[in-house]
């Protein structure tokens, strides 16, 4: 039997079960300018060759993607209609909505979508997003085989978001590097809800409604102007005075608690599912003492994860204990997830034979950090560890890179990080944990040098495995195990907030958040 | 002629000091560890070995260091300051973007910081141990201390948000694109105000300190004695004999903290979100983006030299003794 998934079914899920944002979406007024405050300037505007939110934010404005996402991790048409995987996972064929123009007003074929994911097969850092993708068959201008060289499960999510943008052929495909294309950044031809008015470095990219959006009634919005606000502080004063409407991936704690309770403004953790940020503490399980996996144990044991969560997040953070967000569907909540027991640390370390010495300590161990908003969960770690007889230099480091060369040099012990799952475990999950990442010099490869053949084996099956039943399995047994090696102490997930205006309708919550199409949103 | 050669010596030494800025920060930021394909890995949220590899080739940074250094100068010998690494733009266009915006706020600055200033220390001077004096050396002291960040801040919540009446971040309300220029003009002076008042405020003081000694030693002179006893008014006094005398310190102490308002305006422009050089200055040696972080260290060497000639020739303007000893 051929396992379909097509857009009637999922509109008869639609039907089913009445969705809140479907009912919300009744009566969307036209018209109307978003004020967007976003953090960074963004490299330039074209996601098939730029990863990261900075991109990602206008670029899903810009350029439509085949899939979209809901709040419920279920795959959505966007630019195909429909879709359809073969039996043996090996093809995947794309039916793309018919009518559908680039801003130029070309119209968007099958061709473009074969030059599109092509394209980022050859330039978008995450290589495992399109690696079993052999090649692209283009039978008619409405349809896309993709033929893969093994089965591919994460290849929906790579299809969504700012992860796959159909990009002109005719524009992109015209010889120059497609990483310096002029079209990145200004006449921007794109194929989503809004067209590019203006980019202005450091200050605003303007985007206004595409008037020809393949979706009928779609933007609701006339324009978006995107301010670039780079000061926290700042950003939460324009959302009060109502300068703004929204912003997004806001993680200040004190911030963002203020403005949970500010007049006419809504402040949600919803929607960052797919984002999926967890902050953790890494480890070198390969030189020094932190290669005793009793040693890291111990040091699980005395690390509070709830005392981070209260205390230094003041609560606007998710504890997490697996290398998995806890909003995934492969979250797997029951793993050993070392509840704070000092004495247990000390009684480890003591049976591991690392006795105290003189001054009462054991050994040294540093410990890294990156920027300046994580600097307490660096010194919180210090006096926790004395407890254990640990003693702990933090090493903090002027900027991203200075911290980049340490960590990704493997010349730490220990170092704050944080890393994003990127929807699909494959995309950014399996990159932390697998022996055969470990690459010296690469930032957020597997620069704990972990290393478990029963682990690799497992992210390996995973990443074909098409039944998500059995997929979901294999993840388990993946957090049970790296719970038990600890190669990271996972902490808490990001606590990113969505702030805006109570005078917005169809607030994204998605979950891909702010990095995907802002079609259905409108102002009262 | 005496006026042109000085200059032209000038311009002699600000040739060799600004080879001397680009080789000096070419080799510190060499230094440095990390580079570009890190911070574009990091933006990106990770890459891969081969990616990494991909973006030091694109922009030469496989090449040996001497190699890089020289063909840096032989390029810049050619006006052509190279393409920003992190952005893929001519620097020159990055800095044109600019440039403007932070000439505007450092100007503005200097201005507000001057007039105030002069204006503070002369009636504080006028009764040293009066409490208006006093206020003013509080004030002074205040504004000297507190750090710009804090008082742009602390500003911002008193004047954005406690009382709305200006706004809170950028150079222009993006909505007005379309409104006649005048209105645009105004709006960009709107704006304006409050980093311009952040960034004079450490500068008032100075300036107003050293006004009020200034005055006050003119004062003392014989002078102004000689002015009082032939029955001048004590505005006349003040402000045509004693105020011009000691304007000569204000204006040499400006001329000398002219490059400390440019590196002030890094903060200021970072809180308010102001669209100048010292906002892109930050993220680009962040960035590790070498030819971004060396176009604009030129460019600001060439605004503080600059400056420094204009503060001499308005001292000889208000002073004709300096122009005489050449």
């Amino acid at each position: 039997m051929l396992r379909k998934i097509t857009s009637t079914l999922i509109a008869a899920a639609f039907v089913a079960v009445p969705h809140v944002a479907a009912v919300a979406d009744n009566h969307p007024k036209q018209g109307g300018t978003l004020i967007w405050a976003i953090q960074n300037t963004p490299r330039h505007l074209n996601p098939a060759v730029q990863s990261g939110i900075a991109t990602g934010e206008p670029g899903t404005q810009l350029f439509a993607a085949p899939i979209r996402y809901d709040e419920d991790w279920t795959p959505q048409p966007y630019l195909a209609e429909s879709w359809t995987t073969s039996d043996d996972g090996m093809t995947v064929t794309l039916n793309l909505v018919k009518g559908a123009t680039f801003h130029d007003g070309e119209p968007i074929t099958s061709s473009d979508v074969a030059f599109s994911i092509k394209t980022v097969q050859e330039n978008h850092p995450f290589k495992t997003m399109f690696a079993p993708v052999e090649s692209v068959d283009t039978p008619d201008a409405h349809t896309a085989v993709i033929n893969l060289s093994k089965p591919h499960p994460a290849l929906l999510l790579a299809m969504s978001s700012q992860l796959l943008p159909i990009i002109p052929e005719h524009v992109y495909g015209d010889g120059q590097d497609p990483k310096k294309h002029p079209a990145n950044s200004e006449g921007v031809v794109g194929s989503g809800p809004f067209k590019l008015v203006e980019f202005k470095r450091d200050q605003h990219v303007i985007l206004e409604r595409n008037e020809n959006f393949f979706i009928d009634g779609r933007p609701h919005l006339d324009k978006i102007v995107m301010r670039i606000i780079k000061d926290g502080s700042a950003r939460a004063i324009a959302l009060e005075n109502g300068e703004v409407h929204i912003s997004a991936f806001e993680q200040n704690p004190r911030d963002v608690n203020r403005l949970k309770k500010a007049d006419g403004l809504t402040a949600t953790n919803e929607g960052y599912a797919a984002i999926g940020p967890l902050a953790w503490l890494a480890f070198n399980t390969k030189t020094g003492k932190t290669a005793d996996k009793r040693v890291r144990q111990a040091i699980a044991y005395a690390v509070d994860r709830n005392f981070i969560n209260k205390v230094i997040m003041l609560g606007t953070s998710t504890p997490a204990s697996t290398g998995i967000h806890p909003g995934s569907p492969f979250y797997e909540p029951d793993v050993e997830n070392y509840d704070v027991n000092i004495d247990k640390a000390n009684e480890i370390l003591d049976a591991a034979g690392y006795p105290r010495g003189d001054d009462d300590m054991r050994f040294t161990l540093t410990l890294d950090y990156g920027w300046a908003g994580i600097k307490a969960q660096a010194e919180y770690i210090k006096p926790q560890l004395k407890k254990i007889g640990i003693d702990v230099q933090i090493r903090s480091s002027p900027d991203f890179p200075t911290w980049a060369k340490r960590v990704g040099g493997h010349d730490f012990d220990m170092t704050w990080d944080v890393v994003f799952n990127w929807g699909d475990p494959v995309i950014g999950v399996h990159r932390t944990y697998q022996s055969s990442n470990i690459k010296k010099g690469v930032i957020w490869s597997n620069t704990q040098q972990y290393s478990n053949a029963r682990v690799d084996e497992l992210l390996d099956q995973a990443a074909t495995e098409m039944d998500p039943a059995k997929r979901k399995a294999l993840y388990s047994e993946f957090q049970k195990i790296v719970a038990e090696d600890v190669p990271v102490y996972w902490a808490y997930a990001l606590p990113y907030h969505t702030i805006h205006s109570n005078k917005l309708g169809n607030a994204p919550r998605g979950i891909w958040a702010t990095v995907s199409p802002l079609d259905r949103v409108y102002i009262k | 002629m005496l006026l042109a050669k000085q200059i032209l010596s000038r311009l002699a030494y600000a040739l060799a000091l600004l080879f001397a800025v680009l080789v000096l920060n070419f080799v510190l930021i060499h230094i440095a560890p990390g580079d570009i394909a890190d911070t574009i890995a990091g933006d990106m949220g990770g890459a891969t070995a081969e990616v990494m590899d991909q973006i030091r080739a694109d922009y030469g940074l496989d090449k040996p260091f001497i190699v890089q250094l020289g063909l840096y100068l032989w390029n810049v010998l050619h006006l052509d300051f190279g393409y920003s690494f992190f952005f893929n733009t001519p620097v020159t266009d990055l800095i044109a973007e600019r440039l403007p915006a932070t000439l505007l706020l450092v100007i503005t600055a200097q201005i507000f910081a001057l007039v105030i200033g002069v204006v503070l220390g002369v009636i504080s001077a006028k009764k040293p141990n009066g409490a208006l004096s006093h206020f003013v050396t509080l004030l002074a002291l205040f504004g000297y201390s507190a750090p710009v960040f804090w008082t742009g801040i602390m500003l911002l919540i008193t004047f954005s948000l406690i009382f709305p009446v200006f706004p809170v971040a950028n150079m222009i309300d993006v909505t007005l694109m379309d409104a006649p220029l005048w209105r645009q003009y105004l709006d960009v002076a709107h704006h304006l105000f409050l980093p311009a008042i952040t960034l004079a405020s450490v500068f008032l003081a100075l300036y107003s300190r050293l006004c009020r000694a200034s005055m006050l030693e003119v004062l003392g002179s014989d002078y102004i004695r000689t002015a009082r006893a032939k029955g001048l008014s004590p505005r006349e006094v003040i402000y045509k004999h004693a105020l011009k005398n000691s304007l000569g310190p204000v204006i040499t102490l400006a001329g000398l903290q002219f490059s400390a308002v440019v590196s002030g305006a890094v903060l200021v422009e970072t809180v308010f979100s102001w669209p100048g050089l010292g906002t892109l200055a930050l993220q680009s040696i962040l960035a590790r983006d070498t030819p971004t972080i060396l176009g604009i260290l030129f460019f600001s060497a060439l605004v503080v030299i600059i400056g420094n000639l204009l503060t001499d020739i308005a001292l000889r303007l208000i002073d004709p003794r300096i122009a005489n000893k050449g």
